[in-house]
């Protein structure tokens, strides 16, 4: 994907233009050969804050509960971020946004991990019969367990080779995934909460996930004219 | 071995000399006497925290009412609350329940009741002797506490009220003032939050109303002034900051059946048998004691009260009223 993205960057047919000052110092900014290491050092605070807390005691009365809800949190936001890249680097004009797309998805599937390894490890005490019977008793668990198990192709798949090998049609397509997990994900997350009725954090997330889908259907099937800058349709995804 | 295996007869070189069993009970109890001898400070008066008012108590002397389960640390028991008036966040009540005022109190005793009426907190607290029970906490949502609470048996007030023969359940009111609790803005339940039992329940000895614990009064983050203590049950049938007490014919609808039937019951006793529907209640992770990698310990039947109150549901099918 980032190939694409890549290529269409100094296309033209960027909002502001791309001899805009701005939005050239944005790109000079994100090309830049400390951006992918700075973005991958920031993206392990959460855990880093978390392994600390867990060896300093400093998660509250309960640790374990606070891991595996803040695994999950992390793999929401981090969901969040690597939508939002897409939609960001249409409107703002810094093309060079894309490049960072790829790490974002990266973490959101590692943080999944965590938050699945949390789950069986914390809650369930790496018992496997007792993690299987949870996952197919209860459909929260079974509807997080899908959302993870989708975006395992996904990052099996990140790597450039895997682009051309699958081409870049079909590892776009398998890539759009990526919007089933977002549901599931949201879903999973409303389940968990739905028992005490308490749903302001999962309407925050719902707000945020649905504007971000909502923005590709939009461009999906809004009239071309409409769109803000059709030149780069095909990068969207 | 000889036919004769119904039995197997020890060889008589293996039974132990009569002398020797009773030198070892001897010794046992020795150590017995020594053990409790040098328990008995720790035990009797666990160091007060030393945060708030001290409510003096007498250890209990009700049968089960002392479990000797290791207290959970204080900092535990007032940091980690369901306590919703004041946020949904377990954090959060101990953040904001300062803005609760205990003082003045009164709790309103009405319905199926010979006797009525407006009762002041001050009243409440001499109303019978202090007692420290301590007792397993376990919370709907799989974790548990041991707390020593200072306060009464319910059935001390119940019988004073001298409820009616109409009388079969009881209901309990909880504090609900928008300008003291943030949590109300939240529409997570129907305020006031409502619990109930039957009358039996309410007057079984184990059932306590308190008004302190750690040997002090309560924080306002455990349900200052005074809460309901049912330590059979799950912890949110035990009502925090109780402003009315009814006594009623008809079973009383409760503040979770109705936010959640499916997951929720009118009895909720503590039951590792019926699972929630969103988890296991088979095992129980206990705050503050066990390891982030220890195995969650079996949760008992009744929270381990079973001996106590178990013939209050004889005969009951407990899935069905869960």
């Amino acid at each position: 994907m980032s190939d694409g993205s890549l290529n269409a960057f100094g296309r033209g047919a960027l909002p502001l233009g791309p001899r805009s000052p701005r939005v050239a110092a944005g790109n000079r900014w994100l090309m830049h050969r400390a951006a992918k290491p700075l973005l991958f050092v920031a993206a392990l605070l959460p855990l880093a804050w978390l392994v600390w807390g867990a060896y300093a005691d400093a998660l509250g009365a309960n640790p374990a509960e606070t891991l595996i809800r803040s695994t999950g949190d992390w793999t929401l936001r981090f969901l969040c971020l690597t939508l939002v890249v897409t939609p960001l680097r249409q409107w703002s004009g810094w093309q060079a946004l894309a490049r960072l797309r790829r790490l974002l998805g990266l973490f959101t599937f590692f943080y999944g991990v965590l938050h699945f390894l949390c789950f069986a490890w914390l809650d369930m005490g790496l018992n496997l019969q007792a993690i299987v019977r949870d996952i197919t008793k209860r459909p929260f668990i079974l509807v997080g367990s899908a959302a993870l198990l989708l975006m395992l192709p996904l990052a099996a798949t990140s790597f450039n080779a895997a682009i051309r090998w699958l081409g870049a049609k079909r590892w776009q397509a398998l890539h759009r995934a990526v919007y089933a997990t977002a549901l599931l994900a949201i879903l999973h997350f409303f389940w968990m909460r739905a028992g005490k009725n308490d749903f302001a954090e999962v309407a925050v997330y719902a707000a945020v996930l649905a504007l971000l889908l909502g923005w590709r259907l939009w461009r999906r099937f809004a009239k071309p004219a409409q769109r803000m800058n059709p030149g780069s349709h095909s990068a969207s995804g | 071995m000889p036919k004769d295996r119904a039995f197997d007869h020890p060889v008589s070189s293996e039974i132990t000399p009569r002398q020797v069993v009773l030198d070892r009970r001897q010794l046992m109890r020795g150590a017995a006497a020594l053990a409790a001898v040098t328990a008995l400070p720790l035990r009797a008066q666990p160091a007060r925290p030393g945060k708030l008012a001290p409510l003096p108590a007498a250890k209990t002397l009700l049968a089960g009412a002392q479990t000797m389960d290791k207290p959970t640390p204080y900092a535990d028991a007032t940091s980690y609350n369901n306590f919703y008036e004041f946020g949904t966040d377990k954090a959060d009540p101990a953040r904001a329940a300062g803005t609760l005022k205990t003082r003045p109190w009164t709790v309103v005793v009405e319905g199926e009741v010979r006797k009525p009426g407006t009762w002041d907190i001050e009243a409440l607290l001499k109303l019978s002797a202090m007692e420290e029970r301590v007792y397993r906490l376990r919370c709907v949502e799989g974790w548990s506490m041991v707390i020593p609470w200072v306060g009464y048996s319910l059935a001390e007030l119940v019988k004073r009220v001298e409820p009616t023969g109409n009388a079969k359940f009881v209901q309990f009111v909880t504090l609900a003032d928008p300008a003291q609790m943030p949590g109300l803005r939240s529409a997570v339940l129907d305020w006031p939050y409502v619990e109930g039992l039957r009358l039996d329940e309410a007057l079984h000895p184990l059932t306590m109303l308190a008004f302190g614990m750690y040997g002090e009064v309560l924080p306002n983050q455990n349900g200052a002034p005074l809460r309901l203590v049912v330590p059979w049950k799950y912890g949110f049938k035990s009502g925090k900051s109780i402003v009315r007490i009814r006594f009623l014919e008809k079973q009383p609808k409760t503040s979770w059946e109705a936010a959640a039937p499916s997951e929720y019951g009118f009895y909720s006793n503590v039951n590792p048998q019926v699972d929630h529907p969103r988890w296991s209640q088979a095992t129980e992770r206990r705050i503050g004691e066990d390891g982030l990698f220890a195995k969650k310990r079996p949760t008992l039947m009744f929270n381990g009260y079973e001996a106590q109150v178990g013939q209050l549901y004889a005969g009951m099918d407990l899935k069905r009223f869960f």
